[in-house]
Order: structure tokens, then C-alpha cells, then sequence
């Protein structure tokens, strides 16, 4: 219980950070071409709106520091992150509110996939070191080092356009509406094979040299060889006593590593033209869209913190010394 | 974008194994010689000395100016006059691979150096004085290890009217050093506690001359690995964000030239020189730092190394080396 | 010392039944040229109900004699030669442990060797309870039929009573327990299947005094109650002498005297073992100086030639430095028929006089001059 409550502080600190991160890093750079893009709209923004802007990036010279902070966390909390500049007046949380659910899909299914079956694969070429298996660790060593939008532009030149079986870009077929209707989820799933394929393929080969070293590591634990010398079956060594035990420092490494993975992740979005958050945040990039780009960067930082979350109460879980010992 | 994590020094309970090799290898002339022996990051080392080569005479031997723009030879594929083709306004690729190999470098190096002094510095800082101190320290890193940097670096750029290569070096630094504190905190704390620090402790030695003389020497190989991690990190950040366009597009790097590949629609028009050789070079580099990785794996957890050291030795045999069995070779016909 | 009364009180098993034999054993440390051969040809015999120890410095090969004799020796090792025989006691099944396939070595382990490991801290899996992995073992054995595992169940709860340690235990994890409970509970572990041979491998290195004698007497009452034979690894001669029937005293990878722990207490006839003797008080009667060996133990990667003990030998002669001796009689023959040793000394051809008179203590009811 201990465990959970330090960890439960953390993440509340961590969120804090974050938000307090968001708030002053505007504040801290040259202001100069916010003030320009505001002019710029000036006549197609609303007074509301600008307020807002000015709280956003702390333009507004007559209010003080905390006054804006203060303001900025009431807004957070009505959900209100300011208005798009690209999409006006759309605010930013609906247009987040829109790509959010693709990318937790795409990226949630798929991170797992990949951490899931790099895991298994490692635990199986751990175990068999020493054997044809260590073979293939160069290959992985070589796809761990690519970067996951490099592969993702190699996944669509191989078979989007040589090979013509996935669409290249976008998450539906173009003339249909986002429904719960068999057509588009079918649509759905066949635009995210080849994005989704590709994050496994780039994230897979971390995780099954990882999981391969830690099994090798706990593979010469002194339990490991008690378990060999009960005579058990050679299943229940592998995965009850070495992987088991293996496993648990690869789940607090995916933990830490989730907040680069989604970067990763994000940019094979932005290849595929991916109708998700990653996209919108390269679209609000290219248009100098700050409010949204600040609003992006606040959500995926909330959900990379959710999803450690999950992963640090699995490992509770998993783990039962740090539920004794807190 | 993806980064290699390393469990086993990130883990608690190994780093026990960790400092009984760490504390051995203070004869600090056997542990360099050690590393060129595995053959791993031999390899690595290699294949990045070439690349620190063309960083640096990258723009002397470039054949082209890579901004020379040719209307006539527009994505032309790899020939004799342009070994790896040109763009579709007729630049010449293997130039501007050249000439772009010094940015990624420096870029990799200036924010490994920075990132590492600070996690150096943060986690040592943090391992040795403890208490309040240390909770706080390790609480900023944990909130930098847990907020996703890509999209902060993309932040922080995309706000900088101009993110030149420097100011790039720097946000990925200051964004990336969270690891490497926290895997040097965990080994400080390890040292600390034992009896060669106690005794200098006891002797009154000034705390600088414990940490220089008595701690530091026994985080080399951590601080080495951290390093090269760094590395990889800034480099597959700064090519991202090259590539996203956040960085500036007219600075030559590998991802300026995928940015111009992707939006010139090299993809569609099947222009594979334009975007192949660029994103090889990236896995290259990024293989071979972590080669290097895994070569002082294996040469600080000599539980990683014993296997990967035997293997042809075991193949040819035919032994099977493996935990609860022992195997039983009875000379060449094996029984 | 009531252990060494009972010990050798106790009547010598009648038949001497072997249930493991080893022959010719050899183990190296490494695949290639480069190899360290860290056991050489060792030849060892338990018989059924015996209590043999196994004694010799640090890195002499004691331990990675246990472990290659159950085939649990770790990489870089493998075994180069040599057989282990198990017959069992009871039924007579059994066969060479070095020539069983993965199947049926399994389904041998436990049910006839168990073991009980050196680090009591790190032999219990730490993320299952501690029931839950003395069930798991019974279960790979006897798991078949109905209500199998109730019956584990019951037998893991019967084991733990054996072992002192309480029933509610049984649902808590290794880091709940202590040092002393866990070495219990591995004790209990290894008497699940009533095993014929029990391994200890310095099963009380890792605890304090107190616990030490606590435990090495509940091993000796268990021994007693359910008739296994044991085999124990530890550097603690004087432990040995009180609780052993048989030592077997090892030395760069050999064994250099075998004899029951009285002979080799009165009558040591290897200078090794004599030196061993100086190294600590003597457990009763005359005090008698206290004396190390002379230098350090060998290096396996460098071995001497000739006999592996003659550098640092108080008695060693030239041929020492060209003849590697074999385990054999000693110079009393026939009249100490249970006993080896492997030193030139005992060889009257080779040695260049008398056996000195440390080493020569008359084996009792020898009237022969």
C-alpha cells in the first residue's frame, strides 16, 4: 500500500511538472512571433480567444505571473486549452478529442504487441543461447538502431507502391464518415496494418535484446538450478522461475522507455499521413500553430504518464517485495 | 525512433555484479585493452570510425555542392556521374550524405558530452549525499525520464525562431540526461557503501578527492555506456526532427535529406536512392554505438560475456552449454 | 558434543550397499585449448545410510564435484569423462546419470538426489511463496491422478512441520523469511520425494553459529529418522569429523584421502590432510599446535607438475615433481582395507624411507611391525 501511495504522489508531481513545464516554456522564449501570428488573426480572432492567448503565452503585461498561472490551470480544467490557429475557431480540445482515440489505438495496441512478442522472443533466445538462435541477434541489433519513420518510409515504398496491397497514407477510406459501422472499422483496420506493423517491427528488436540479456543474467540465479535439480519440466523453468523473474526489470525499463517510444511512434504517424495526434501535432508544427502544439504535447505527456502508471502497478503486481516493502 | 534500454545495468539488484567488475577493473589500461579484445565492439568501433572520418573531410571529398541545383539531371537513379542519384532538382545525394554526416555527428556528440556531464553530475551528487537531497534529484530525473522528450524537444524547437545545430544539441541534452542519472545514482549508491569508500571516509579524506579518486574511476564503464546512449538518443532525435522539418531545412544533415525526400514524393515516384542510403547510414551509426553498448555489456556482466565468448568454440563441438544440464563431451566423436 | 558421541556410537552399516559411484570423473572449466580442468578422474563411492563428507580449501573442486555428479553444473562447464552410477537402495533402479537423456535425468532428480544449496538467500525463487515451490516439485513428480495436488499440499504442510517451521508459512514469499527459515525450508524441500542421497553444499556458510549447530543437528535427526545417505561439502573439517562416517578430503581437483572421519582424525596419512588437521583446535583430548599450511591454494589454471600438493609439502621428495600419485592402499595395506590415499609416501618403492611418524599412527589392531 506504501508502494502505491508513493507512487500515486509521484505521478501527481509528474503531472504538475508537466503542466507547469507547458506553462512557463512559452513564457521563457523570445515572444516576438507569437505577437505577429496574433496580429496576423487579429481580425478573425475573438476577444475571448486572444484573452486566452495572451494567458497562453503570457503576453498580457498588465496581469501578473501567478495570475496567469492561475488562470491557465482554471482553463485546464474546464478543459479549455485555447483556440487552433489552423483549424479556427475550432478549440484545441476538440481537435484532440478527435485524433486522440487513433492514436491510442495504433500506438497502444501496437507498443504492446511489440513489447509482448520481443519479450517472448527474448526470453526463447535467452534460454537457448549458445545455439543457431544467437544468430539472429545482430539482425535486431541492426533494426533497434533504425529509426521508426525511416522504416515506415521503407514499409510504404515496399508495399504501398511496389507491391500496391496497403494504402499509403490515412486512417479510412476517403469517403467514408467515422461510425461504429462494419465498413469503417474494416476500413479502419486495413489503413492501420501498415503503420501498426511498422512500430512493431522498430520497437520488437529493443525488447528482444534486452529480455534476451536479462535472461541470460537471471538464468544462473541459484533458483534457477534448484528448479533444474527438482526435476521440473523444463516449461516451468523457463518461464516460472527464469523468465518470471526476468521479466520484471523489462516491464520498469517499458515503463521508463514509454515516453520515447510514443515520440517514435508519433513521427510514423506523420508518415503515414495518420489521422492521429502524431499527425495533427506535424500539421500544427508546419502551420506555427502554438495553442495546439502546446495542447499535444500536454496530452501525450498525460497519457505516457497513465500508461507508466499501468505498467509500475503491473510490476506491483508481479513483483512481491516491492508490495511488502513499499 | 527507437532507444536501445539496457535492463541489466538499469536494474538494482545486477549492479552488485556490476561493481565487483567495476572495482577490479581500476587497473584502467586492461579495461581498454579489455574492449578492442570483444569482437562486438571491435566492429562497432569500426564502423564508426569511418563515419567520425567523413564528418570530418565529408566536405572535401564531396563531388558536388549539395545545393547545386541541375534542371537537366532531375532524379536521375545512381550512376557513374552520381553514384547515389540526385533529387528531383538534380542534387547530388552522395554529397549531400557526405556533407551531412559532420552535422549528425557533431550534434550526437555535443549533446552526448552535455547529457552525460549532467547525469554524471546529478546522479553521483545524488548517490552520495542522500537524504532529502537525493529524493528531490532523483524526482526531477524521474519527471524527465517519464515526460516524453520527442515531443518536448519538437516543443521547445518548434517555439526558437531558429534551431540551428547548437541549440538543437542542447534541447536533446537537456531533455535526454534522465537515464544516465538514474543508472549512475543506483551504481554511486552501491559504491558508497563499500569498504574502500567507507575506509576513505574514515581517513577523513576531503569528499572531492572520494569522489574523484575513490568513485568516479569505478563508474567508467557505466559512464561509457551512458554516453554512447546519449549518443544514439541525439542522433535518431536530431535526424527526426530534420526529418519532421522542425530543424532547419537548409542545414544538410541525414533527415534534411529525407525531409526533401518524403516531400517531394520520392516515395511515390519509387525514387529508392533518394531515401534508402540515408536512413542506412542512420542504422549504421546507431549499430554501431550499440555494438559498443553491448561490448562493455559483456565486458562489465561476465555472465553476458562467457557465452557470447565460446560460442564458435561450442558450435563446432557440438555442446550444448546450458543452465541444469551440464552437457558431457567425450573427445572429437562425442562418445 | 553429543553429535560426535552419536556418530561414532552409530554401528557402521553392516552391508556397505553403494547407492552412487563415481568413476573417473573429470570436469573442465571452459570449451576450448584454453580449458581449466577442474576435476581429474576422481573415483568416490556412497554407500546406502552413509554419511560422507567432502572436505579441502576453497576452489579445490569440492563443490563442482556435486555438480557434475548431478549433471547441475553450470557454463562454462562441462564433463570430459567418467560415470556416475545411481542403484538405488530400495528397488535397484538406476543407471549412469552421465548417459540419461533430458526425460529421464528429470524424472531421477529429486525423486532419488536432492539437493540442498549453498545460499540459502538466493535458492528460493523470490517471487513465489514458499508453498508454492515445495508443491510445484512434488507435483512434477507424483502429479498424475486425481487430487494430486491436495495430496502435495498436505505433504509440502507435513514438511514444514518436520523442519520446525510453522504451518501458516506456507503462503509467505522467501523475503518474508529468514536466513535460518530459508535454509529450512530448503531442507524440507529436498526431503519432499524422501530422497535416497541428500547433497549439502555448505548448507550453513551463510548462517551464525547458533543457527549452524541447529541445523546441522535437525540434518542429522532427519538422516536418522528417514535413512537417506548424504553427502557434505563444506571447508569445516572439525565439522565433519564430528558428524561424517567417511571423509574424502579433495585437493586441486583430486581426492587425496579417502578413510572414515576417525582414521582420518588419528591417522591421517596424507600430509594435506595432517596440515588440514594443524589448521584448527583439536576437539578434545592434548592440545596440539596450531599450525596452517605452508603457501596458498593451487591455481588450477597453473598446476605444478607431479603431485599437485608437492609445493607446499613439509615431506615431498624429487620424484614428487615428476609422478602425479594415484588414489590407492596406503602403506599399511590390507590392514586398513576401507582406506586411499594418493601420496607418494605410502608407496614403498617410490618413497625414499620410512613414512614419517605424523603420518605413520599404526592403524589399530596392527601387530606387524
Amino acid at each position: 500500500m506504501k508502494f502505491l501511495i508513493r507512487r500515486v504522489i509521484f505521478y501527481v508531481i509528474t503531472a504538475w511538472a508537466a503542466v507547469t513545464l507547458n506553462f512557463f516554456i512559452p513564457r521563457l522564449l523570445p515572444g516576438d512571433p507569437v505577437q505577429s501570428l496574433i496580429n496576423k488573426y487579429q481580425g478573425r480572432l475573438s476577444t475571448d480567444a486572444i484573452q486566452s492567448l495572451y494567458v497562453l503565452f503570457g503576453l498580457d503585461k498588465d496581469s501578473s505571473l501567478w495570475d496567469d498561472y492561475v488562470k491557465y490551470w482554471a482553463g485546464l480544467f474546464r478543459g479549455d486549452f485555447g483556440i487552433s490557429f489552423t483549424y479556427f475557431p475550432t478549440p484545441v480540445s476538440e481537435i484532440i478529442s478527435q485524433s486522440l482515440p487513433w492514436t491510442l489505438l495504433l500506438v497502444g495496441i501496437s507498443t504492446i504487441l511489440g513489447f509482448v512478442l520481443g519479450t517472448l522472443a527474448g526470453v526463447g533466445l535467452g534460454w537457448r543461447r549458445g545455439t543457431w538462435a544467437d544468430g539472429l541477434l545482430p539482425v535486431a541489433n541492426f533494426f533497434s538502431a533504425i529509426p521508426y519513420f525511416w522504416l515506415g518510409l521503407i514499409a510504404i515504398s515496399l508495399f504501398a507502391v511496389i507491391i500496391p496491397v496497403f494504402p499509403a497514407s490515412g486512417g479510412y477510406e476517403g469517403g467514408l464518415i467515422p461510425e461504429f459501422s462494419g465498413q469503417f472499422i474494416g476500413s479502419a483496420i486495413y489503413h492501420g496494418i501498415l503503420p501498426a506493423l511498422t512500430i512493431v517491427i522498430s520497437s520488437i528488436a529493443g525488447w528482444i535484446l534486452s529480455m534476451r540479456n536479462m535472461m541470460v543474467t537471471v538464468s544462473s540465479e541459484d533458483y534457477v538450478t534448484v528448479a533444474q535439480a527438482k526435476g521440473l519440466p523444463e516449461r516451468t523453468v523457463m518461464f516460472g522461475y527464469a523468465a518470471r523473474n526476468a521479466v520484471l526489470p523489462s516491464i520498469s525499463g517499458f515503463a521508463l522507455s514509454l515516453g520515447f517510444i510514443v515520440g517514435g511512434t508519433l513521427v510514423t504517424e506523420m508518415v503515414f499521413s495518420y489521422p492521429g495526434i502524431g499527425f495533427t501535432l506535424f500539421q500544427a508544427i508546419s502551420s506555427k500553430d502554438y495553442p495546439l502544439m502546446q495542447g499535444i504535447f500536454l496530452i501525450i505527456t498525460l497519457s505516457v504518464l497513465v500508461a507508466n502508471m499501468a505498467a509500475d502497478f503491473a510490476y506491483a503486481l508481479l513483483d512481491p517485495r516491492t508490495r511488502q516493502e513499499g | 525512433m527507437s532507444v536501445q534500454i539496457d535492463p541489466v545495468t538499469a536494474d538494482p539488484t545486477s549492479t552488485a555484479t556490476l561493481t565487483a567488475v567495476a572495482v577490479r577493473s581500476k587497473r584502467g589500461r586492461r579495461v581498454q585493452l579489455g574492449i578492442l579484445r570483444n569482437r562486438k565492439a571491435l566492429v562497432g568501433i569500426i564502423i564508426l570510425a569511418v563515419f567520425v572520418v567523413l564528418a570530418i573531410i565529408g566536405k572535401w571529398i564531396a563531388p558536388y555542392n549539395p545545393d547545386t541545383v541541375n534542371a537537366t539531371a532531375g532524379l536521375q537513379p545512381p550512376s557513374p556521374d552520381h553514384w547515389l542519384g540526385t533529387t528531383a532538382t538534380g542534387q547530388d545525394i552522395l554529397s549531400q550524405l557526405l556533407v551531412g554526416t559532420q552535422g549528425v555527428m557533431l550534434v550526437g556528440l555535443t549533446a552526448g558530452i552535455v547529457a552525460t556531464l549532467i547525469s554524471v553530475i546529478v546522479g553521483v551528487v545524488s548517490g552520495f549525499i542522500g537524504g532529502i537531497g537525493d529524493e528531490i534529484l532523483s524526482l526531477i530525473s524521474n519527471v524527465f525520464l517519464v515526460i516524453p522528450a520527442l515531443p518536448l524537444i519538437i516543443i521547445i524547437t518548434g517555439l526558437l525562431p531558429s534551431a540551428g545545430g547548437l541549440t538543437v544539441a542542447f534541447v536533446i541534452a537537456i531533455t535526454g540526461w534522465a537515464w544516465g542519472a538514474r543508472v549512475m545514482r543506483a551504481q554511486t549508491l552501491s559504491l558508497r557503501k563499500r569498504d574502500f569508500v567507507e575506509a576513505a571516509r574514515a581517513n577523513g579524506e576531503p569528499l572531492w578527492r572520494i569522489v574523484f579518486f575513490e568513485i568516479m574511476p569505478n563508474l567508467t564503464a557505466i559512464i561509457a555506456s551512458g554516453f554512447i546512449g546519449t549518443v544514439i538518443f541525439a542522433i535518431l532525435s536530431e535526424v527526426t526532427l530534420a526529418f519532421i522539418g522542425v530543424t532547419s531545412i537548409s542545414d544538410w544533415n541525414w533527415g534534411t535529406v529525407l525531409f526533401w525526400a518524403q516531400s517531394s514524393q520520392a516515395l511515390v515516384q519509387g525514387a529508392w536512392w533518394w531515401f534508402v542510403p540515408a536512413g542506412l547510414c542512420i542504422a549504421a551509426v546507431g549499430t554501431s554505438l550499440t555494438l559498443i553498448n553491448f561490448g562493455i555489456d559483456e565486458f562489465v556482466n561476465p555472465r553476458l560475456r562467457s557465452t557470447a565468448a565460446n560460442a564458435g568454440v561450442l558450435r563446432r563441438k557440438k555442446i550444448r552449454a546450458r543452465i541444469g544440464f551440464t552437457p558431457v563431451y567425450r573427445g572429437k566423436d562425442n562418445r | 558434543m553429543t553429535l560426535l558421541d552419536a556418530a561414532t556410537a552409530a554401528t557402521p552399516p553392516r552391508e556397505r550397499k553403494p547407492v552412487l559411484e563415481i568413476r573417473g570423473l573429470s570436469v573442465d572449466y571452459g570449451y576450448d585449448e584454453n580449458a581449466v580442468h577442474a576435476l581429474q578422474g576422481v573415483d568416490l563411492t556412497l554407500h546406502a545410510g552413509e554419511v560422507l563428507g567432502l572436505a579441502g580449501e576453497s576452489g579445490c573442486g569440492k563443490s563442482t564435484l556435486a555438480y557434475a555428479a548431478t549433471r547441475l553444473l553450470p557454463p562454462p562447464g562441462v564433463i570430459t569423462g567418467g560415470s556416475v552410477t545411481f542403484t538405488s537402495a530400495r528397488d535397484g533402479h538406476g543407471g549412469d546419470l552421465l548417459r540419461m537423456g533430458d526425460a529421464e535425468l528429470r524424472a531421477q532428480r529429486w525423486r532419488d538426489t536432492a539437493i540442498v544449496f549453498q545460499g540459502a538467500m538466493n535458492s528460493l525463487n523470490p517471487v513465489y511463496t514458499i508453498g508454492r515451490q515445495l508443491i510445484d516439485g512434488i507435483l512434477a513428480h507424483r502429479g498424475r491422478g486425481s487430487g494430486a495436488r491436495d495430496r502435495a499440499r498436505a505433504r509440502a504442510l507435513e514438511l514444514l512441520d518436520m523442519v520446525g517451521i510453522p504451518k501458516d508459512r506456507l503462503g509467505s514469499y522467501p523475503h518474508q523469511l529468514s536466513g535460518g527459515m530459508r535454509q529450512r525450508v530448503m531442507i524440507a524441500m529436498a526431503l519432499a520425494l524422501e530422497p535416497e542421497i541428500v547433497i549439502m553444499d555448505e548448507p550453513t556458510t551463510a548462517l551464525d553459529v547458533v543457527m549452524q549447530r541447529q541445523i546441522v543437528e535437525q540434518i542429522m535427526q532427519l538422516k536418522d529418522e528417514l535413512g537417506f545417505s548424504v553427502i557434505f561439502i563444506t571447508h569445516d573439517v572439525s565439522l565433519l569429523l564430528e558428524l561424517a562416517d567417511r571423509i574424502a578430503i579433495m585437493y586441486a581437483g583430486r581426492i587425496v584421502e579417502d578413510a572414515s572421519s576417525e582414521e582420518v582424525y588419528r591417522r591421517p596419512r596424507h600430509p594435506y590432510t595432517a596440515g588440514l588437521l594443524h589448521s584448527f583446535p583439536p576437539l578434545r583430548g592434548p592440545k596440539r599446535d596450531l599450525a596452517g599450511i605452508p603457501g596458498s591454494p593451487p591455481d588450477l589454471v597453473n598446476l605444478p607438475t607431479g603431485c599437485k600438493f608437492h609445493p607446499r609439502c613439509p615431506y615431498g621428495f624429487d620424484e614428487c615433481k615428476l609422478t602425479d600419485p594415484a588414489l590407492g592402499p596406503t602403506r599399511f595395506g590390507d590392514a586398513e582395507p576401507q582406506r586411499q590415499v594418493a601420496c607418494l609416501l605410502n608407496d614403498e618403492k617410490a618413497a625414499p624411507g620410512p613414512i614419517p611418524l605424523e603420518l605413520g599412527v599404526r592403524p589399530e589392531g596392527d601387530r606387524i611391525a
